[in-house]
């Protein structure tokens, strides 16, 4: 039986959400999928506003070109935007709801369809930990990919520390890298 | 071999550089702009030794590659919609001076109102230039293409420009992992350019000069000619390329499931892509659906249509619009099997970036099927906030 | 056989036959007034005004048409323009 995951993340302008999306991709090459897609929101991106990007892992070569409207899990880089944007929306039952925040599972479950379940890792503090930051505000994509292989069996924490660290050569990669082995560690998903 | 994943735009560039392109002059454009900020990134880093022209408008853009190209150097450039229709005059002017030129061009709808996403129009309305007009569904595809596209128009008995069309950001925007082959496969597989005519100061001749009416009328004869030459050799290259590279997108036309359907979904771009889903759904409710996913617009693939049987129903999909005729790709197809006895249908569907998923497909299909279609079909739009009847 | 058929011109003496032939008026040159600027042999627009190795031009009657660009842009006046017989 093929294989297919979609993916939504939402995040704002300048966050490193596309890039996630394409590291993201790479990684669940790396990690034995045979196929991998990964694009912005198709249209004009602001910096601070709300934004998307997608991502389609396979396991057979994907031919799909429309649009996503039925993730298989949505990763949400800032917390403030579940007050802006139904992130919700269209996630399939038994889909999963990756959030940035500090709070736990237990605490905000109520909150959301509980045809879903929710993961949390508070990703923001690991950037703040290892002072990754870009004009003094702390960027949370590379940190947030390592929660990802505690959600889904296809793409592999190996290989999400691998692709980090090539696309951040030297001390960046190792702090990028430090954070999201310490995210695959905290994660915590709702039963 | 190498295994990158990256967008359609960067791929295109990362192809220019392989086919040793020696000229680039474009003009940025969303949503083409990152192909020329990756051209220019490679040129400056040293990677890619060409020239870079940097002009005031898509007119000059290919005005300037006109003339590279007739110094008998390889050309790159690229363009998407309102870029593209600026240019129309120069295209006539390169295809008639016969310049193998090889041109991206990111399909993108033309205002007003005002949109940057993906349909054929703008292409649609180059079509009687004398290019010849390719479509890719896949990022590798564009790698492939593009490469191949240079074989072609610098084959002795072509000598024309080809049009490389990609979906905006479906494509453009959107990452896939491309294998690019070593670079002396590439050489192997595309020489340098030999031109039958050159501007050269050492053997000085001039092209363009006035021409009477006989005369005339023979150089169009031979465009034509040149364009149905290039049916075989589009098939001959891509064979030649698979056995190099592995990598088979189909020839003039890509079949998918088609031997013994009963209906044909017919489209060009990612929307023949999308197409083999929703044939692979149908099948399993065992409806007998395939897909022939138009890879060359021109020469337009008349004998590979043809050999559909006539008990064969069309389902074909169009991005664009003739407008007071119907949809473009539809006209083509029914000109191609004037006289034979094949039901065909069209829908005009995606435009402006119309969303067109599986989904959408399989109810076309069905629609057919059920005997509920009409002739020609729209897919449904919306009113949205801005817009509205007077 | 050819492979494509397009518009190459190469650069060839008179191509359209002898063109003194359509003038009117002709050209005569004074050598002891032309001071040997060059202007008559840079501004004709049929190539027809010979440049000598000393400098010096002749005008080659079969092919003048007879404009008289170079009795216009003479400086010196050394050409004028003078009916056919």
């Amino acid at each position: 039986m093929a294989f297919l995951l979609e993916i939504r993340l939402h995040g704002r302008g300048g966050q490193g959400a596309v890039t996630a999306a394409n590291l993201l991709a790479v990684a669940a090459l790396r990690s034995g999928n045979k196929d991998a897609q990964a694009s912005p929101f198709f249209g004009a991106e602001r910096r601070g506003a709300p934004v998307k990007a997608f991502a389609r892992i396979s396991s057979e070569e994907i031919n799909l070109r429309s649009q996503i409207y039925n993730p298989d899990l949505v990763i949400v880089l800032d917390q403030h935007l579940l007050d802006l944007v139904d992130v919700t929306e269209g996630l399939k039952k038994g889909g999963t709801l990756l959030i940035n925040t500090k709070k736990r599972p237990a605490e905000i479950v109520s909150y959301f369809p509980n045809t879903i379940r929710v993961a949390t890792v508070d990703a923001t503090g690991l950037a703040l930990k290892y002072e990754i930051k870009v004009g003094g505000i702390p960027v949370v994509n590379t940190a947030i990919l390592g929660a990802i292989p505690k959600v889904t069996s296809a793409i592999k924490i190996e290989k999400i520390i691998e692709v980090i660290k090539g696309r951040f050569p030297g001390e960046s990669g190792d702090k990028n890298a430090k954070a999201a082995r310490d995210a695959f560690g905290m994660t915590e998903v709702s039963p | 071999m190498k295994l990158i994943m990256d967008t359609a735009n960067h791929i295109a560039g990362e192809a220019a550089k392989a086919a040793r392109a020696e000229v680039v002059a474009a003009y940025p454009i969303t949503p083409q702009t990152t192909v020329v900020e990756y051209i220019q990134k490679l040129i400056s880093n040293g990677e890619f030794d060409a020239d870079f022209i940097c002009v005031e408008s898509e007119h000059s853009a290919m005005a300037a590659t006109i003339g590279a190209s007739a110094t008998g150097v390889r050309t790159f450039t690229a363009t998407s919609s309102h870029g593209l229709l600026y240019m129309h005059e120069m295209l006539h002017w390169a295809a008639l001076a016969r310049l193998p030129i090889v041109m991206v061009n990111i399909n993108r709808t033309i205002g007003p109102g005002w949109n940057i996403w993906a349909d054929h129009q703008d292409s649609m309305a180059q079509r009687d230039t004398g290019w010849l007009q390719f479509h890719c569904g896949s990022n590798q595809e564009v790698f492939d293409t593009v490469i191949q596209s240079y074989k072609i128009a610098e084959a002795e008995e072509i000598q024309l420009p080809i049009m490389v069309n990609f979906d905006a950001f479906i494509l453009s925007h959107t990452s896939m992992p491309v294998s690019i082959p070593d670079q002396p496969v590439i050489d192997k597989f595309l020489p340098k350019r030999k031109p039958v005519w050159k501007l050269d100061s050492s053997d000085p001749l001039t092209h363009g000069n006035i021409i009477p009416p006989d005369p005339y009328l023979e150089i169009r004869k031979s465009m034509q000619e040149s364009q149905d030459k290039a049916r075989d050799l589009i098939r001959t290259t891509a064979e030649e390329w698979k056995k190099l590279t592995g990598f088979w997108h189909g020839g003039t036309v890509e079949e998918y499931r088609a031997e013994d359907a009963d209906l044909v979904v017919l489209a060009m771009g990612t929307l023949g892509s999308e197409a083999k889903v929703a044939v692979d759904r149908l099948r399993k409710e065992r409806i007998k659906a395939g897909v022939f996913r138009i890879r060359s617009f021109r020469p337009f693939p008349i004998d590979e249509i043809k050999k559909l049987s006539e008990e064969t129903k069309l389902v074909v999909v169009d991005k664009a619009l003739s407008f007071g005729g119907e949809g473009v790709l539809y006209s083509e197809v029914k000109s191609a099997l004037y006289g034979r006895k094949n039901e065909i249908f069209g829908w005009i569907a995606g435009l402006g970036g119309k969303d067109v998923s599986w989904q959408d497909l399989v109810q076309m299909v069905k629609a057919v099927k059920d005997g509920k279609a009409k002739p020609v079909n729209w897919q449904k739009g919306g009113k949205g906030a801005i817009t509205g009847f007077i | 056989m050819r492979e494509i058929f397009t518009t190459i011109s190469r650069p060839v003496k008179g191509a359209t036959e002898k063109t003194g032939q359509w003038r009117t008026f002709k050209p005569l040159l004074d050598k002891k007034k032309c001071t040997r600027c060059l202007r008559c042999w840079i501004l004709c627009p049929d190539g027809a005004i010979q440049r000598n190795e000393d400098e010096s031009v002749e005008i080659n009657l079969e092919y003048c048409k007879g404009c008289g660009i170079c009795a216009n842009e003479c400086p010196v006046k050394a050409i004028r323009m003078v009916r056919e017989e």
